[in-house]
């Protein structure tokens, strides 16, 4: 299916169904049971999964493909908003020029920072996508406030030119759409005392994400793809070859460039304003630790690690001592407290806490991610019933 | 001419607090070769041992004062720190006058406990594995650092004067008027910084470590527990940024995600100075602090706006470029 063999066509069919249903699968609780805190199905979070999902996937083609870590990805991410919201203020309020937009101009932003920054490799790469990225949160959250509007970030306001549709701008703002129809309008399913919410921002973005995994996966298995592995796994070998890797490199940046701002842009079609703080490093290092999470070089890894991380952000971070207390309440009062006491730093405000140990053990013992995990997992069922059948086997024998 | 002169002074103390911890991370660099983006957390935790301390120095037993009433007419209550009622009331507050200095001997041999555990519980697993992934453990690691501190300390930053003694200003010659806590903090700064020149020179640990930095297998063949020695660096390495932290206090209050905004600077630092070279470390740190001063100045935003922003990223990018090596960076240093 689409010049995908059979294993990769199943792997995009599961993901499209999964994306597609997500707002049932996202919803498996009863929104008046006590654990309808744990419903991700709101449009707002699944937006924002699948939206870092994109942003992931593009950082895994150049991580996961060529071992280049980059420490300032979120620039692009920030540049693709800015953009965006600019084609707003001025164009109109449908989100393709817009994307459009971003994407191109991340992809040149990419150009020029990667060209610069791919001279040097390992961890001196590193330090100069950080030092890149940490100049442009700096000029956006200063100088440029003319194009950035500095620390108040950039937004929509009533008298912008909006050259294609601003005759229809009347008392209120507008919102974004796509040919009229509107990316917060949601259709609510009420199925006994289950609802469930369907948003056309979040089918915009599902779309888009399903389009961005396709590509990956093309890129993955092509010649282009090969050729960044090969980069990876020895640089030197590559150009003894005779090849020169600085092309394929860049082009790795500026692709997963384009993909952040892609993700950028679809951030500010959900919510028509940016703010500096998405370019700032410890928003870089955000989207390292969903590739990393989830699994470096594999296709659905980084698109875990995202949900994962945007879901503990989300979900974990509102779990507070009146919801601990209201678990553990079937206990007597004094273990109670103390569990409560024992669970409290790590939750809540403290989700932080969590995520940071999660990553150093799976940095530590599963270099591969959650992804490397399952398999890990499924390897030990397999194994084991193939030990189980070779011991009934020799007992029989034995008789 | 005194305006340059307050300029370089004025980066002084930025720069002595870059050039420590440049110089902690090219020390674990130098000796075991592993890239530690956990250095500002132990900068930061440095910097909440005087936080620490204080908080233990001002404990306080509550006594109500039959004589004075407040403002209700209720018997006024007192507090009086612990320390006021073991050693009478002058030398009890002066004693919590002190804290900050008074940290500096509570954070060593904590720093030197952290940078053990740190080095003998973590980082050791990491010496066979790629930069990339030392670089995410301490990663993760820091995040961890800085989220304990938080859950102890909140979010909010804590103020940690200095002795009042050292608060005030001074006018030095030329009739320019600085901090004197800046002073001092440079004056520290530049006594540690020789401190572990000298011990790596003149000491025969020193010139053991120093044989191990150059080639490490070598002086494992001689019979020489080199892991040990460059562990116990690690620890000094950690005091250094400690150090560096608890003195910083009373110039910026110190709040938990302190060390992450030091971390991407001295890694910078680091880079321009020449990575595993300790006198470029220290030599970059006040130099990228004295550019950043004087890029502050108005006559250098006005020329080129917001240079004072980007100016040490700059550097870093145009020494990168043109001088891969860094400053003083060695041959064959991590290439």
């Amino acid at each position: 299916m689409f010049g995908l063999n059979k294993k990769d066509s199943a792997l995009l069919l599961a993901v499209a169904v999964l994306t597609m249903l997500a707002p049932f699968i996202l919803n498996p609780f009863p929104t008046d049971s006590g654990l309808a805190q744990f419903n991700a199905g709101y449009p707002d979070l699944m937006q924002r999964f699948v939206i870092f999902g994109i942003f992931a996937i593009g950082f895994n083609i150049l991580f996961g493909l060529t071992g280049y870590l980059s420490f300032g990805h979120a620039a692009f991410l920030g540049v693709g908003s800015y953009s965006a919201v600019w084609m707003f203020k001025l164009l109109s309020m449908n989100i393709i020029p817009a994307i459009i937009l971003s994407v191109i101009i991340a992809g040149l932003f990419a150009l020029v920072i990667g060209y610069v920054s791919l001279r040097r490799s390992g961890i001196y790469f590193s330090i100069l996508t950080l030092a890149f990225a940490q100049m442009s949160f700096a000029l956006a959250y200063s100088v440029l406030t003319p194009i950035t509007n500095g620390e108040t970030g950039l937004q929509l306001s009533l008298d912008d030119p909006r050259i294609l549709d601003g005759a229809s701008t009347t008392g209120s703002l507008p919102v974004t759409s796509l040919f009229g129809l509107e990316m917060r309008e949601a259709v609510d399913m009420a199925v006994g005392p289950w609802s469930f919410t369907f948003s056309v921002g979040y089918y915009v973005c599902a779309v888009f994400m399903i389009l961005a995994f396709y590509l990956a996966i093309r890129i993955f298995r092509s010649p282009f793809g090969m050729m960044l592995r090969a980069i990876k796994s020895n640089q030197q070998r590559v150009s003894y070859t005779g090849l020169n890797p600085r092309p394929y490199t860049l082009a790795a940046f500026v692709i997963s460039g384009m993909y952040a701002g892609l993700a950028g842009g679809l951030l500010a079609s959900m919510d028509p304003l940016a703010g500096a703080e998405r370019m700032q490093w410890t928003a870089s290092g955000e989207v390292v630790l969903m590739t990393i999470l989830g699994g470096v070089g594999t296709l659905i890894g980084p698109v875990l690690g995202a949900g994962l991380i945007k879901y503990f952000e989300n979900i974990f971070s509102k779990i507070n001592d009146n919801v601990l207390h209201g678990w553990f309440s079937f206990l007597p009062d004094g273990i109670e407290d103390f569990i409560v006491t024992i669970i409290h730093p790590f939750v809540g405000k403290g989700w932080h806490l969590t995520l940071g140990i999660i990553f150093m053990l799976v940095v530590t013992f599963l270099p591969g991610g959650l992804v490397e995990g399952g398999q890990r997992i499924a390897r030990m069922f397999r194994g084991k019933k193939k030990t189980g059948g070779a011991d009934a086997a020799k007992t029989e024998a034995a008789e | 001419m005194d305006a340059i002169i307050l300029q370089i002074l004025n980066g002084l103390d930025k720069g002595s607090a870059y050039a420590l911890i440049a110089l902690g991370l090219t020390l674990i660099f130098g000796t075991l070769g592993v890239v530690n983006f956990a250095h500002g957390a132990l900068f930061m935790i440095g910097a909440f041992c005087a936080v620490f301390v204080q908080r233990v120095l001002t404990l306080s037993v509550e006594t109500v004062d039959p004589t004075k009433t407040d403002f209700l007419g209720n018997p006024l209550k007192v507090k009086t720190p612990y320390v006021e009622n073991w050693f009478g009331h002058d030398f009890g507050s002066a004693i919590i006058d002190w804290s900050v200095p008074l940290s500096v001997l509570f954070c060593i041999p904590v720093m030197v406990l952290i940078g053990f555990v740190m080095e003998r519980g973590l980082i050791k697993h990491f010496y066979k594995r790629e930069h990339a992934d030392q670089i995410l453990v301490t990663f993760g690691l820091a995040i961890v650092l800085q989220e304990v501190i938080k859950a102890f300390y909140g979010a909010n930053p804590i103020q940690t004067p200095a002795p009042e003694m050292l608060s005030g200003v001074a006018t030095l010659a030329g009739g320019i008027v600085y901090p004197v806590w800046r002073i001092v903090y440079f004056c520290f700064a530049a006594l540690i910084i020789g401190g572990v020149f000298a011990f790596l020179q003149f000491t025969t640990f020193g010139m053991v470590v120093r044989a191990g930095m150059a080639d490490r297998e070598t002086v494992g063949l001689l019979g020489i527990n080199i892991d040990r020695r460059f562990t116990i660096m690690f620890g000094m390495a950690a005091a250094v940024a400690g150090l560096a932290g608890v003195m910083y206090g009373p110039i910026n209050a110190p709040n938990y995600h302190m060390g992450m905004d030091f971390l991407v600077l001295s890694f910078v630092v680091v880079v321009v100075g020449g990575m595993g070279s300790l006198p470029g470390a220290v030599a970059a740190g006040f130099l990228l602090g004295i550019l950043e001063s004087f890029a502050s100045t108005t006559w250098a935003t006005t020329t080129i706006p917001g240079i004072n922003q980007i100016i040490i990223y700059l550097v870093a990018i145009i020494i990168l470029l043109t001088r891969p090596r860094g400053l003083l960076g060695k041959k064959g240093v991590m290439e």
